[in-house]
């Protein structure tokens, strides 16, 4: 191998029986061959498991059936019917769950971006500590998901949680955390926590491409602090700030892991979000057909939230151009 | 070797791990001189569960060349394994199950049915106990599976709450227990402790207390969820912390056995309705001088229609996986593990209670507290409803409970109108899952 890469190409052409060069169309080849191993683990682990899932939610796949799949029966789109019935008890809690899912993003992505994009200009400029406070802030993203969260739940425990120690709320009167209306504000705090230190290291890479002089130009110009934020940083961060909220509302909308450590399999009825509204449909009461046609249907809403944000911010950043 | 040749083979490579994967046939894990074993967790924990199964696995190997590996598996991941297995045709030869869910699984196809001739090889119908072959599958078919380890339901109390209350026996209606409780609740301690967070553990009173009521959440296989005396008997439970307020609302947050055994131990609770569980006590630091147990209280006057019931028959099943390659062996080790022998020894570590008549005889079972659980498992428990359905019962109502309990801790009221609405609800999604 190493005295055939030592070759010049012209020497391998001989060496391989005199035949016309294929430089070209090798090199047309090459970045395809090197992403196949790519393109077809992304196929094996995510596109056939969401095309099972298609497949499941035209099947009445029921406990019956689970030993052997392809013997339960056709639905059509029963299931549809079913979980899109707004007047039945299963199709009104899927409704009911979708709309807290989205309270639950909007508050969430809304206070971690704003978190994020606050501190990493506020620790734009040089200061003593500053390396320190950065690792400081990335701490909640380096901690293992489970142990972070399930300290929350101690914490938010009404008798022996800390958050109500430190209030100094304990008695009949102390509140509670993790069930009622509060849970829903529980779950938000939780999944800003975990979420925002992400948000603060892109926008803080985002930073680090504004060129200086761009202040000290706007600064001459007699532009204040908020103003040099809104017309100099604000505007260069754009695409990082698309991207950042686009993985930030997809990873939040979709999240299973922090609702479910908080609250366990079935969350109260102020913070179900649809995963764990998904996953008891499915794993709980062993419906598959059901949970995967609600699956699909999150699948469907979220790729029409992508298609369409991708749609405005790349017309937004041609109007730009 | 050139890049795309490279590429092209870790491709090729990739693809025919794939198929390999997806190619396997659906078998059991053990080989024919060899079996695997799923069992359920019911030692302090997992790690104990091994100490105390491997010793007797040995044993087994020892007596027919038959080697045994051991997985335990917790109570939140089992069901979860077992639907896998039973997906993907690949799982244990022989396993644990808890016996709510034999019919469910039954239903499934995956587990091997003790026909007579099957019961035949593992000592036959007539050593188990009654009530505990009752809770192994759906009547007139085939049990799904063998009783293992027998539960019940009892009332444990902290005899030194009740000394110094003034109180010198254990309540004996559900009346007395309210009064009970009523005295020993005061600034820092409860009458009663529940798992008001545990959706099983809620389904379990449900049951019971709805036995009492006369209800069937079944007509057949139909869900008949929604009943007066259901919604009444939900209702007497909820009442313990709404209205009688001899509960702590803050047991809405309990999600395991774990606290309410430790309020007990701690005196922050004098009373607590659980399955035998003196082993756990002992393990959270209870002076055991000072646990007590009694039947759980009977209404004072059954409503009409109700039975006398105060614990359903709760326990452990063994089961076969079908699709074994080692299906005398797997036989095998079911005559084994039911064995009197193994039943007696298995039964005292755990303090749960033979399933096979003849282990009775064991001085370790003739303790006063034993013989509590045991008139209960044979003469006031009815198994929970033995149909297809019955997990998906249990996580419905339990669910709907634990949400009502946090209604109640929120300081809301919830009546019986509010109580059948909430049934009615499991009712549809029950039914549109069948």
């Amino acid at each position: 191998m190493t005295a055939l890469l030592d070759q010049t190409p012209a020497a391998r052409t001989a060496a391989a029986g005199g035949r016309p060069p294929r430089g070209r169309g090798r090199r047309i080849a090459l970045p395809y061959l090197l992403l196949l191993p790519a393109v077809l683990l992304e196929l094996l682990v995510h596109l056939v498991p969401m095309l099972v899932g298609l497949v499941m939610s035209f099947r009445k796949l029921t406990q019956f059936y689970i030993r052997n799949w392809s013997a339960a029966p056709h639905a059509g789109l029963d299931n549809y019917r079913v979980v899109l019935d707004f007047d039945s008890a299963v199709g009104r809690s899927l409704l009911h769950s979708f709309w807290v899912t989205i309270a639950f993003t909007a508050a969430s992505v809304g206070t971690a971006w704003l978190f994020g994009t606050a501190a990493a200009v506020l620790m734009q400029r040089h200061f003593r500590g500053r390396g320190l406070l950065r690792a400081f802030f990335l701490v909640p993203y380096a901690l293992p998901m489970y142990a972070a969260v399930i300290t929350w739940a101690f914490m938010l425990q009404r008798d022996t949680g800390m958050v109500n120690a430190l209030l100094g709320r304990d008695g009949p009167d102390a509140p509670f955390w993790l069930i009622g209306g509060n849970s829903f504000w529980s779950l938000v705090v939780v999944s800003v926590w975990r979420t925002w230190p992400f948000a603060f290291l892109i926008i803080m890479a985002g930073l680090q491409n504004v060129p200086r002089d761009l202040y000290e130009a706007a600064a001459l110009d007699g532009a204040g602090w908020w103003r040099q934020f809104r017309e100099v940083t604000q505007p260069l961060l754009r695409p990082v700030n698309q991207v950042l909220l686009l993985v930030l509302f997809l990873w939040t909308f979709n999240d299973f892991n922090t609702p479910y450590v908080l609250f366990g399999e079935s969350a109260p009825r102020e913070a179900s979000l649809i995963s764990i509204h998904i996953y008891q449909s499915s794993f709980v009461t062993w419906n598959f057909g059901l949970g995967s046609a609600m699956s699909v249907l999150l699948l469907l809403f979220l790729l029409l939230v992508t298609a369409g944000y991708l749609a405005v911010t790349s017309r937004r950043r041609h109007a730009h151009a | 070797m050139g890049i795309a040749t490279m590429a092209s083979a870790a491709a090729l490579t990739l693809v025919a791990l794939t198929a390999v994967a997806c190619g396997d046939g659906g078998t059991s894990a053990g080989g024919p001189k060899e079996l695997l074993y799923w069992a359920s967790n019911q030692g302090t924990s997992l790690d104990h569960d091994r100490k105390v199964l491997e010793p007797e696995l040995a044993k087994f190997t020892r007596k027919t060349g038959i080697k045994v590996k051991l997985e335990v598996i917790g109570w939140p991941d089992l069901l979860n394994r077992i639907l896998a297995a039973t997906t993907s045709g690949r799982g244990p030869d022989v396993l644990n199950i808890g016996n709510t869910w034999s019919a469910s699984l039954q239903a499934t196809g995956a587990l091997l049915p003790f026909d007579d001739a099957t019961l035949a090889k593992v000592g036959g119908r007539d050593r188990f106990l009654g009530p505990c072959l009752a809770a192994t599958g759906a009547q007139g078919k085939p049990p799904a599976a063998v009783p293992i380890y027998g539960q019940a339901y009892g009332l444990y109390y902290n005899k030194k709450l009740f000394r110094e209350a003034g109180i010198d026996r254990p309540p004996a209606t559900w009346n007395e227990l309210i009064e009970t409780g009523k005295k020993l609740t005061k600034p820092g301690q409860w009458g009663l402790t529940l798992q008001a967070g545990q959706v099983t553990e809620n389904a379990h009173h449900a049951a019971i207390l709805g036995a009492q009521h006369g209800a069937r959440f079944f007509d057949g296989e139909k869900p008949t969820l929604a009943s007066d005396p259901a919604a009444d008997a939900i209702k007497q439970y909820l009442d313990l912390m709404q209205v009688h307020k001899i509960v702590n609302p803050s047991n809405v947050e309990y999600t395991d056995t774990a606290k309410s055994l430790k309020d007990l131990a701690d005196g922050k609770a004098a009373m607590f309705m659980n399955q035998a569980s003196a082993g756990s006590f002992e393990a959270v630091g209870m002076k055991m001088d000072d646990l007590g147990v009694a039947p759980i209280p009977l209404p004072d006057q059954p409503p009409p229609g109700g039975r006398r019931v105060n614990s359903f028959v709760a326990g452990i099943n063994l089961a076969v996986f079908k699709n074994t390659r080692n299906l005398d062996g797997a036989l095998e080790f079911v005559k084994f593990m039911t064995s009197t022998e193994e039943q007696a020894l298995l039964n005292k570590t755990y303090g749960s209670l033979p399933t096979v008549k003849d282990a009775y005889t064991d001085p370790a079972f003739q303790t006063e507290q034993v013989k509590v659980f045991q008139g209960v498992l044979s003469g006031t428990a009815e198994p929970m409803p033995q149909v297809p359905q019955e997990s998906q019962f249990e996580t419905l109502v339990g669910t709907a409970m634990k949400s009502m309990f946090a209604d109640v801790a929120s300081g809301r009221t919830v009546d019986a109108a509010q109580i059948k609405a909430r049934l009615a609800q499991a009712d549809q999604q029950l039914a549109a899952g069948s």
